[in-house]
């Protein structure tokens, strides 16, 4: 019980802080596209019998750097949900060529945080200090560039070379977090806490801040109700990020209402009525 | 004639009733998504494309669930879960890409409840694989008239709208100008989007889906600027694909390593992705040949026009 703790605030840490460049970005689609693939290395690692993580971590690093570099030819949409189909493509040969068990599939696609072992936690926390360290040192030039492109370029910052840090980044987070939250619900984490977070501050240093608490709250929370409900984690993380969003949204909302009720008098004032 | 065949063809192939039936909701569900995906391509809205497929997952186990068809439970949830997205604000080109984020990961939680609940009372071993991968060999006949008439129901709306829906896909501000009620268009489209995954997701399963419809409307508006055109082109890629696909794993029961057959959506996706990148060498081509004019003349390069 304490490993599973430690890996999903490990995980939500992480998941808050890269979520928080893809809501603004807007790279959700590559978010969801990066997990979702690298399905296709956990099923071809267990074919060839090698550790799952590293069938994850080719696959992913594979996948975000080929949208990454067809990206920029094509449109960028496009090549993300061909590339995405491709590896799920070889993620389904993969599959009828093993004999795999169903729960095998269901834990790798929705992940089994309650199974955590001592062995995990290891690997998962030296990534994640990877993941956060790399944000850390690019900071500035990541922040420049998916906020203001052209203003980026004109300082040096190159849009392209970002792009690929920003998917190796995603791909390292994405290596980490698929065994404990699987391919389909790290994504629920990755979007729903920012996107939240927006809602609540314009700054993007506090938005990073709360972004990664709610983030644990959801993953606290729902390793909680799985535990006395014994109904799955992932279910749990979803309806709590959705709830978060929702309420951000609400609250921006009743926040909106007012300042313009406020502002009606001075624009009067202004005109002169 | 077959004598030639025989090799391509294997044995039995035009004789059992499961091929008819694959062929038959096949050659449907890759014309009206290939029809559908031009439109979605020249809207940037593969992401919404991609994310109604994957929220079929949550249909299709609930259909499971309560025992009813799986295509049911595919059109149920995606139009659910369109008219979720049209409400949170996928009209917006900001709002778009979270608006459709949001509800993905509030469905695919759903997913994950339900497949627990199948797991758990109902023991039903192989739905979670043939919901997510699909299964074009397992389709039941009494499939095809429902098929039929849900695609029906998409061509209507799209011959209908072809003209609003082509002039607001392009520009929306010009649409607008113009008097076509763009929000009416969108959300009408989103509906034809929606049926159509849900028909492609029977096909070659919920979460590859997006190939038959990005990957033949990408290949066909990369050989092809003119709408018309590429939505023929498409047509025939994706119908072309899917036959294809389904020859190759009709022969390969007899493929090595295992006697099994390889999954039909493995080839269906692989001959698309393949495709659209050779669609890509022509332009690629054009573009090398351009640039080494430029740097003749020295012009110094655009950054690239995507």
């Amino acid at each position: 019980m304490i490993n599973t703790w430690t890996e999903a605030t490990i995980v939500a840490v992480v998941a808050g802080v890269v979520g928080f460049f893809t809501v603004l970005r807007g790279s959700a689609f590559v978010a969801h596209a990066v997990p979702n693939g690298s399905f296709a290395g956990a099923a071809g690692a267990s074919l060839l019998g090698i550790n799952t993580i590293v069938g994850l971590g080719v696959f992913s690093l594979c996948g975000a750097l080929g949208i990454g570099v067809l990206g920029r030819r094509g449109r960028h949409d496009v090549v993300t949900a061909l590339a995405l189909v491709f590896m799920l493509g070889l993620g389904a040969l993969f599959l009828s060529l093993t004999v795999e068990y169903e729960p095998e599939i269901y834990s790798l696609l929705f992940g089994e945080v309650l199974g955590i072992s001592n062995t995990e936690v290891g690997p998962t926390a030296a990534l994640a200090v990877v993941c956060i360290a790399v944000v850390v040192v690019l900071y500035r030039p990541l922040m420049l560039s998916s906020v203001l492109p052209e203003a980026g370029e004109a300082r040096g910052v190159s849009t392209f070379r970002m792009e690929l840090c920003f998917l190796t980044v995603v791909a390292l987070a994405t290596t980490m977090t698929v065994p404990v939250v699987g391919t389909l619900l790290i994504f629920s984490l990755m979007i729903g806490s920012p996107a939240a977070a927006r809602s609540f501050t314009d700054r993007p240093s506090h938005a990073i801040v709360l972004s990664v608490v709610i983030a644990l709250v959801a993953v606290w929370s729902a390793i909680a109700l799985a535990y006395t409900t014994n109904l799955p984690v992932g279910f749990f993380v979803a309806a709590v990020s959705a709830l978060s969003y929702a309420l951000g949204r609400g609250w921006a909302a009743w926040r909106r209402s007012r300042s313009t009720r406020l502002a009606i008098p001075a624009s009067e004032l202004a005109t002169g009525t | 004639m077959s004598h030639f065949l025989a090799p391509v063809f294997g044995p039995g192939f035009f004789d059992s009733t499961t091929v008819h039936t694959a062929l038959i909701v096949g050659t449907l569900v890759a014309l009206v998504a290939a029809t559908v995906g031009v439109f979605t391509v020249m809207r940037g809205q593969s992401f919404a494309g991609e994310a109604l497929g994957d929220i079929g997952t949550t249909g299709g186990s609930g259909a499971y669930l309560i025992g009813v068809g799986p295509l049911w439970g595919f059109v149920a949830i995606s139009v659910v879960a369109a008219a979720a997205m049209e409400l949170i604000g996928i009209q917006r080109p900001r709002g778009r890409d979270l608006a459709t984020g949001i509800v993905l990961g509030a469905a695919l939680g759903l997913a994950a409840l339900f497949f627990d609940l199948l797991a758990t009372y109902h023991s039903n071993t192989g739905a979670t694989v043939t919901i997510l991968f699909g299964s074009i060999f397992v389709i039941a006949s009494s499939t095809i008239p429902l098929a039929i008439l849900l695609s029906a129901i998409v061509l209507v709306i799209v011959a209908v709208l072809y003209r609003p829906l082509l002039l607001s896909s392009m520009s929306a501000e010009l649409a607008a100008a113009r008097g076509i009620p763009v929000r009416a268009v969108g959300a009408l489209y989103l509906l034809a989007l929606a049926l159509s995954v849900a028909l492609a997701a029977i096909t070659i399963g919920t979460i590859l889906s997006t190939a038959l419809l990005i990957g033949p409307a990408a290949t066909a508006l990369r050989l092809t600027r003119r709408p018309g055109t590429a939505i023929l082109a498409a047509g025939l890629i994706g119908i072309g694909a899917t036959w294809l696909g389904i020859v190759l794993a009709y022969d390969s029961y007899a493929w090595p390593p295992i006697h099994r057959g390889w999954p039909v959506s493995f080839f269906v996706v692989t001959i698309i992705f393949v495709l659209y990148l050779l669609a890509g060498v022509p332009e690629l081509w054009r573009t090398r040949k351009r640039r080494a004019g430029e740097t003749i003349v020295g012009v110094p390069l655009a950054a690239g026009d995507r």
